[in-house]
């Protein structure tokens, strides 16, 4: 560490270069972070998923519906600990880009079952009691401006209602949060009751899917291949599986994400890699004639090779830093116009930490032919140059 | 001058090779900037191609009012049916049922949302460029289907003379159909009747395609929809219905292609400054001595500019050439968020996106040349000989 300041300076004396060899590597990691982040954004629902939920799914495509019935069958399953229903609204809140899933949903069981969504229980009083009520995350109704006690108007596309209309009214009466913010979707959400007494009476009777939670999440294939087997020869069928299965699933149809950004990933640092190994070899090659005064002086090979190497790590963790920094404010000021079309968009940490130690490891890849060659340096004609 | 300009540029174009090492780093840097600009544009591209392609003017398609985008969420009855084929400007119908069903894709082996079509005849009349290029049509009243050329080639079991269990019936797949490329070739067709008994729609259907007397005539048709107080109905031309369902996703990849394109330039164009710093400082002797020998400045500042215009010159060429190779033609299927279902399309390097990419590569090594050239003609001459 008594080096530091020695490899400070000796990064900092070709100023432009550094500079701008740094402003590359800030770029790159920029990039790192926010490709990182979007592609997160599809695979999130993957992840934080919770473990001890199941998703029962009609058998032969989402779009069909199961009907309501099937909620008591499954509740009577052994091993599930409890049930409920949701049902894909579709809508539109005063334009198409102002897009957020809908559901209705039976207000205390829901919140029952997504243990990790808090909500205020007298608001919960008003959701189950009040008829039209709806309640929404709380970044939601912020990003919308709406008041406790607003109507607010959706217009219906799947789900019409049986008076021929299609305009939806419901009153917000409370605001939920998701605990560590690790939301799946951010879903408005009203009363199940009220929809279906409202909609086309055809119509009526049919969820989309059915939420489980099981008493252990280990016996979570036993208990799927169960609750299939229940309907197996119904003309609704089932098909269960966790819910991070079924969110994989989803995902997976718009296609491999994470494929499409690796590669831009990859091609930016083939890039950086080149450019700033080309850097350091030049820095080294300019500095030939003092590696040897260090060497005359009394540093050992290690050493000096250690100085070289260091000073690479120096500069492409400093990019990365700030980089990443810099994709971190990014995506905040930009989260609200992307959330639109991509969802929930967060830096996180697992992307914050890979960065930095993709940036050191670069620094290492790029630093270690110049230190090898800083260590071999013979003193005598190295001092003749 | 010009022959001052001519002979320093050559000079210095003649010993790049010896700086080979750095000047890769333009190359690669501003090589890398074009092939993702190119290949996602030609993203962009290829999907609004697919579904721009799959509209005719005359051609309108009817859905129940309020359901203004998807033939998903669409139910019409027989008595509006009924209602469209008597008025005027409609040459032919053809009632449609629009359903997807779960088919894994073979690249993922998860199951995809693919549409399964029920058609009446008159269905290809409407559509002259649906063409059986394998097998035969199905026949009315079986359980028989046809597949688009990309739905067979993207999804597990659609072969020609497979049986395709599709929610709880068995469909033989008798013939491949291709439309031009346009987003029909990702669908699944069979017959209406069929299709209506087999997913329990009974009469109803999804929407209606139109064959228009002429392409105006959708907006009086809307008008006698309107006019009719027990009919709701929408009728969007065929054009302006697939062109408000490519909007969003074309949107988005274009935004995006962009966006990431111009902070990959930033980085490169920092590269390019480095390495052209870096040549001008090697060169500073040389350039001295031609400035001794009685040549301009602006030669000089020419000459640094060309050096890195040629290499970036290069880098956008090789960038395009990789997105080229690589992508052009490359079939991807996405989940299409107005139909709801998985639309295959092929990326699209047209010579506009070719076009836009070596503008971007010789705006950034005029860029990336501009500060090093001046720099390199401001050098006092007597110090620069010196080698300070």
């Amino acid at each position: 560490m008594k080096s530091f300041p020695l490899i400070w300076s000796n990064l900092f004396r070709r100023r432009v270069r550094t500079f701008l060899t740094l402003f590359s590597i800030i770029a790159a990691f920029l990039l790192f972070g926010l490709l990182r982040s979007i592609a997160g954004a599809f695979e999130m629902g993957v992840n934080v998923a919770g473990v001890d939920r199941l998703m029962v799914s009609p058998k032969y495509s989402m779009v069909d519906g199961l009907p309501i019935s099937h909620l008591a069958q499954i509740e009577a399953v052994e091993g599930v600990a409890g049930a409920t229903h949701m049902t894909w609204f579709g809508g539109t809140y005063q334009n198409p880009t102002n897009f957020f899933p809908k559901f209705p949903v039976q207000p205390r069981v829901y919140f029952d079952l997504y243990s990790e969504y808090i909500i205020d229980p007298l608001q919960l009083d008003a959701f189950e009691r009040i008829r039209t009520a709806a309640v929404a995350p709380a970044d939601l109704v912020e990003e919308y401006g709406w008041q406790i006690g607003d109507r607010i108007p959706i217009e219906g596309d799947i789900w019409l209602r049986g008076d021929g209309s299609d305009l939806w009214e419901f009153e917000l009466v409370g605001t939920y949060t998701v605990r560590d913010d690790e939301s799946t979707f951010a879903s408005f959400l009203f009363n199940y009751d009220y929809f279906d007494e409202a909609r086309i009476p055809d119509t009526q009777g049919i969820v989309s899917n059915f939420v489980v939670r099981v008493t252990d999440p280990d016996q979570a294939g036993e208990i799927s291949a169960r609750i299939d087997a229940q309907f197996e020869n119904s003309i609704n069928p089932t098909r269960t599986a966790t819910e991070e299965e079924s969110n994989r699933q989803f995902a997976a149809q718009v296609g491999d994400i994470g494929l499409i950004m690796n590669s831009i990933l990859s091609a930016v640092f083939f890039t950086i890699l080149l450019l700033t190994a080309n850097t350091m070899t030049q820095a080294l090659r300019e500095r030939i004639p003092e590696l040897a005064v260090l060497k005359t002086l009394g540093f050992t090979d290690r050493r000096v090779a250690l100085l070289v190497l260091l000073e690479s790590v120096l500069l492409c963790g400093l990019g990365g830093a700030v980089g990443i920094a810099l994709s971190g404010f990014a995506l905040q000021a930009l989260g609200p116009e992307l959330q639109g079309f991509l969802g929930q968009i967060e830096m996180t940490v697992a992307t914050t930490l890979s960065g930095v130690g993709i940036a050191l490891l670069l620094g290492v890849v790029v630093g270690l032919n110049p230190a090898l060659s800083a260590r071999r340096l013979p003193v005598v004609e190295a001092l003749r140059k | 001058m010009l022959a001052q300009i001519f002979q320093i540029s050559l000079l210095n174009l003649r010993n790049l090779p010896q700086r080979l090492g750095s000047s890769s780093v333009i190359v690669v840097g501003i090589g890398g900037v074009v092939a993702v600009l190119v290949a996602i544009l030609a993203m962009a591209a290829g999907f609004s191609a697919t579904l721009n392609r799959s509209g005719a003017p005359d051609r309108a398609i009817v859905l129940r009012g309020g359901s203004s985008s998807a033939e998903l969420s669409s139910t019409i009855d027989n008595r509006s049916r009924q209602f469209v084929g008597t008025l005027d400007g409609v040459r032919l119908s053809s009632g449609e049922l629009y359903t997807v069903a779960d088919i894994p894709k073979r690249a993922t082996l998860l199951p995809s949302n693919v549409v399964i079509r029920g058609v009446e005849q008159s269905a290809f009349e409407i559509r002259p460029e649906v063409r059986i290029i394998e097998g035969r049509n199905f026949s009315p009243g079986r359980n028989e289907l046809i597949a688009g050329r990309a739905a067979g080639e993207q999804f597990v079991g659609i072969d020609l003379g497979a049986m395709v269990e599709l929610r709880q019936s068995v469909w033989e797949v008798v013939g491949i159909f291709e439309a031009d490329g346009s987003a029909y070739e990702s669908e699944l067709w069979t017959d209406l009747a069929i299709a209506q008994s087999a997913f329990r729609r009974f009469s109803l259907i999804s929407s209606m395609r139109l064959q228009l007397e002429h392409p105006g005539a959708a907006d009086s048709l809307q008008e006698a929809f309107d006019n009719n107080p027990s009919i709701d109905l929408a009728v969007t031309s065929e054009e302006e219905f697939f062109r408000g369902q490519s909007q969003f996703l074309t949107t988005l990849i274009t935004g995006f292609g962009y966006g990431v394109a111009l902070i990959m330039a930033v980085g490169a164009m920092f590269a390019a400054l480095n390495t052209m710093y870096a040549a001008v400082s090697t060169r500073t002797v040389e350039i001295a001595t031609l400035r001794a020998l009685g040549f301009g400045a602006a030669p000089v500042v020419i000459s640094v500019l060309a050096e890195a215009v040629a290499l970036a010159l290069i880098g956008g060429l090789l960038g395009a050439a990789v997105a080229w190779f690589g992508f052009n033609g490359y079939t991807v299927s996405t989940l299409n968020q107005g139909s709801f279902s998985q639309v295959a399309f092929d990326f699209a390097v047209s010579p506009d996106i070719l076009a836009t990419g070596i503008v971007w590569a010789l705006s950034l090594g005029l860029a990336g040349g501009l500060f090093p050239a001046l720099q390199a003609a401001r050098m006092p001459i007597t110090r620069a000989l010196r080698g300070d």
